[in-house]
């Protein structure tokens, strides 16, 4: 910048009038430019990471929510599954998944010869390997359900094994079955053969969403049921412990409290506390929650507890910045009509504050969903099979949550959990883009300006 | 709802649910991540066929959860701890302080260990003394102990393929490096001459002593990064030799076994690891994987005695059975476990 000579000397002629850049001007365009290409550029680079991030998640694990099934009528031999012949529920269940499993191979055997699939080159275990290790459970559970069933032949659409769901998604090829010890390129001709004629083929898989955790052996069993009611049961519980409990500090600090070295302390220890890793409240729940008041682990009430404390200091941060834009004159004007504070604050200030409260709780209910550290201590990074059971009693049950279930599936041997894993945080995403659109919803909605 | 009732709702909920905290009916078990596949699958299968609830498994560690198991005895808890190492004294001075007094151990059957590297790479067939050469810190030349510098394989060993050493071996917290480390490192380092060295310029009281500072010195691997520790899982393992073709890596036999479309295995001693070289004997790293029950929560928790006679039922545990299907390495004495589980039979002392 230069600015106007203050001596007596002439100012020193310049070419040009203002309209003709000089060479001073001139740089400073080109510096702007710049400035801008660089904003560009950052936007660009962060943009394509999300995208390669993106693409990569969706690609691994668009694959979980379609499955390979296979569809043949299942005959239930009363010989092999109620032996006494008395539909005895009591007696029926001596006959285990090995009884069953011989059930389902003999039904596969008879529709194949019955089609007319050539099976020539295939051992008896290298059909049997098609059909996934879960479907006797499943068949298992169905007729110990309903015992009349014993007899018929009824249609089953039974999952294929997860080899063969990795050859119709492309993830086995005939040259990765040479070298596979759990496969072999005989079988995929196999179940080439089987999709033409119908019997196994790809089909969304619902089961995904609601299906409980699977062993090793079986991850085309694999869901998210456990997890996804997990993480439901302990978002329920940190929202009706960290809502209250956060806006009645926020409302004290604000409204009531003096404002001395003492407040000042807690403002400043709640601003460290929302910055401390989440870890560190793991090992307090461990200490407290479970060792010291007793509460049982894996369960989704631990769990719940624990994620408060990290989301409590959040709350209350975005209560206190929404009562804080609450204008003075709105109080002025309640407690000038002779209001007492409280009714200040309870009929005025908070209402109005609300929308702010609601989207602050929902984005810190958002970051609670995708914790995962302070779980690791507490036992929920376990093998829940059982889904936990209802309210209030089924918040003790043992849980696992949707974060969790990423992790754990992403240890796994098997290659197949790789694909679980990934759909498992497109539905965790979901999630999370579902409760950040509508506290953006809320705010754009109810929120006032003054 | 104004936020003071919600509060008392909320704290009334809490109440509520703080008072119904009793009577566990599902199994919780923890500890060792190389046992953990094969208690989920004995876990779901116990889930389908018996009218107990599925038992809750985690991991964590073999260390880690026999610390848990010895915290006392009562339903918060847990009942089991699996683990990929015999338990140690210490463990068991800890149960007796907490009043876990009784303690089952049960033998589920063995767990090969086995070097590969990625499929398209070059054939490897190692033995300890080649793994201590590459890895160890001083090796024996010409009768003296000095740093290793070698850089090749065809260093170490002329048959071996002409490649840049690097291995990546579990790190110090898994319950496989202590295998790692006694059955390649210290047998490569006896076969090598070093250990005979570091014991002669060992220090210590007597002989004992003395021998477990040369083992200890046989253990100190080199550290210019040609040994590459994983503290994360045998995922994590494989993700690197994905990287870095060349490399070899230690897994376990099941690990390998679910990925043999992507890993080549390399033999020890001339020996193909497998169930059968293993279960015979053939096969040099091996060792026994156990479950450690408190005795004390067998007829309280329901289902206990049930699970672990399932578990080492021949159904499960035998050779025919879903565990050696997935790589476990069935027990040939398997038949006297089922019967210690039978009787309730607890450990007696550390021999």
């Amino acid at each position: 910048m230069t600015s106007a000579p203050m001596t007596g000397k002439p100012a020193p002629v310049r070419s040009g009038s203002i309209l003709a850049p000089t060479p001073h001007m001139l740089r400073r365009r080109r510096s702007e430019t710049r400035f801008r290409l660089y904003g560009i550029v950052a936007i660009v680079i962060s943009l394509s990471i999300l995208a390669v991030m993106l693409v990569t998640i969706f690609g691994n694990g668009y694959g979980a929510f379609r499955q390979a099934k296979l569809t043949f009528p299942v005959t239930l031999d009363a010989q092999v599954l109620d032996p006494k012949g008395n539909r005895q529920r009591e007696e029926m269940v001596k006959v285990t998944t090995v009884g069953y499993a011989k059930v389902l191979t003999q039904s596969f055997r008879a529709e194949l010869t019955a089609r007319g699939i050539d099976t020539a080159d295939l051992s008896d275990k290298d059909i049997a390997a098609l059909v996934s290790k879960d479907a006797p459970g499943v068949l298992r559970a169905q007729v110990l359900a309903d015992t009349s069933l014993v007899g018929q032949t009824i249609p089953m659409s039974v999952l294929a094994g997860g080899r063969i769901d990795g050859f119709l998604k492309g993830r086995v090829t005939m040259e990765s079955a040479r070298l596979d010890s759990n496969i072999n390129p005989e079988q995929l001709q196999f179940a080439e053969r089987l999709q033409q004629a119908g019997i196994l083929g790809l089909h969304w898989n619902v089961a995904f969403l609601t299906n409980p955790d699977a062993s090793d052996q079986r991850p085309e069993a694999a869901g998210l049921g456990v997890a996804i009611l997990g993480s439901l049961y302990m978002m329920i519980l940190v929202a009706v412990m960290c809502v209250p409990v956060g806006v009645a500090a926020s409302i004290y600090l604000e409204e009531f409290a003096p404002k001395n070295r003492w407040t000042d302390l807690i403002e400043v220890n709640v601003a460290n506390l929302a910055a401390v890793p989440s870890i560190v409240f793991g090992i307090l729940g461990l200490a407290v929650f479970i060792n010291f008041a007793g509460l049982p682990q894996s369960s989704s009430l631990v769990g719940a507890l624990v994620i408060s404390l990290r989301t409590l200091p959040t709350v209350i941060i975005a209560t206190r910045a929404s009562i804080r834009a609450v204008p003075p004159s709105i109080r002025d004007a309640a407690l000038g009509v002779g209001a007492s504070r409280m009714q200040t604050v309870f009929h005025h200030v908070l209402p109005l504050a609300m929308p702010g409260i609601l989207t602050g709780t929902i984005l810190g209910l958002a970051v609670a969903l995708g914790d995962t550290a302070p779980l690791l201590l507490i036992g929920m990074v376990a093998f829940v099979d059982n889904y936990p059971g209802t309210p209030v009693d089924g918040f003790l049950d043992p849980a696992t949550a949707l974060p969790v279930q990423v992790y754990s599936w992403a240890t796994r041997s098997d290659p197949a959990f790789i694909e679980r894993s990934n759909g498992a945080i497109i539905v965790l995403l979901g999630f999370l883009l579902v409760m950040n659109v509508a506290a953006i919803i809320l705010r754009r909605r109810f929120e006032r300006r003054w | 709802m104004t936020p003071i009732k919600l509060t008392v709702s909320a704290l009334a909920v809490l109440a509520a649910t703080t008072s119904l905290a009793a009577a566990r009916d599902q199994i919780q078990i923890t500890g060792s991540s190389t046992v953990l596949p094969y208690a989920t699958i004995v876990a779901e299968a116990f889930g389908e066929n018996f009218d107990f609830p599925t038992p809750v498994v985690e991991g964590g560690g073999s260390g880690a959860g026999r610390k848990k198991l010895c915290e006392g005895v009562g339903e918060n808890t847990v009942d089991i701890a699996n683990s990929s190492s015999r338990i140690s004294q210490s463990d068991i001075d800890l149960c007796k302080k907490n009043g876990v007094e009784e303690i089952l151990e049960v033998r589920i059957g063995y767990d090969g260990i086995v070097f590969a590297s990625d499929v398209k790479g070059a054939d490897f067939a190692l033995t300890p003394a080649d793994v201590y050469l590459a890895l160890g810190g001083k090796v024996a030349k010409d009768g003296a102990l000095v740093d290793n510098t070698s850089t090749k394989w065809t260093e170490v060993n002329a048959a071996l393929p002409d490649q840049n050493i690097l291995m990546f071996i579990p790190g110090t917290k898994h319950g496989t490096r202590e295998v790692f480390d006694t059955k390649v490192i210290e047998a490569g380092c006896k076969d090598t001459g070093a250990y005979d060295l570091f014991l002669a310029k060992a220090e210590g009281a007597d002989e004992k002593e003395k021998k477990a500072a040369a083992a200890k010195a046989c253990n100190e691997l080199r550290k210019d990064g040609k040994s590459v520790d994983i503290d994360g899982d045998y995922t994590e393992t494989l993700a690197r030799l994905d990287a870095d073709k060349n490399a070899v890596g230690v897994f376990g036999l099941a690990f390998y076994q679910n990925n043999t479309d992507k890993l080549k295995v390399a033999t020890v001693n001339g020996v193909v690891p497998s169930v059968e070289t293993i279960s015979k004997g053939e096969y040099p790293v091996s060792r026994p994987l156990y479950f450690y029950v408190k005795k004390a929560h067998i007829g309280v928790i329901p289902g206990l005695k049930e699970y672990i006679e399932f578990f080492v039922s021949d159904d499960m545990a035998g050779p025919e059975g879903p565990l050696a299907d997935y790589g476990l390495v069935s027990d040939p004495e398997l038949k006297a476990t089922q019967d210690a589980v039978a009787a309730e039979t607890p450990m007696g002392a550390l021999e």
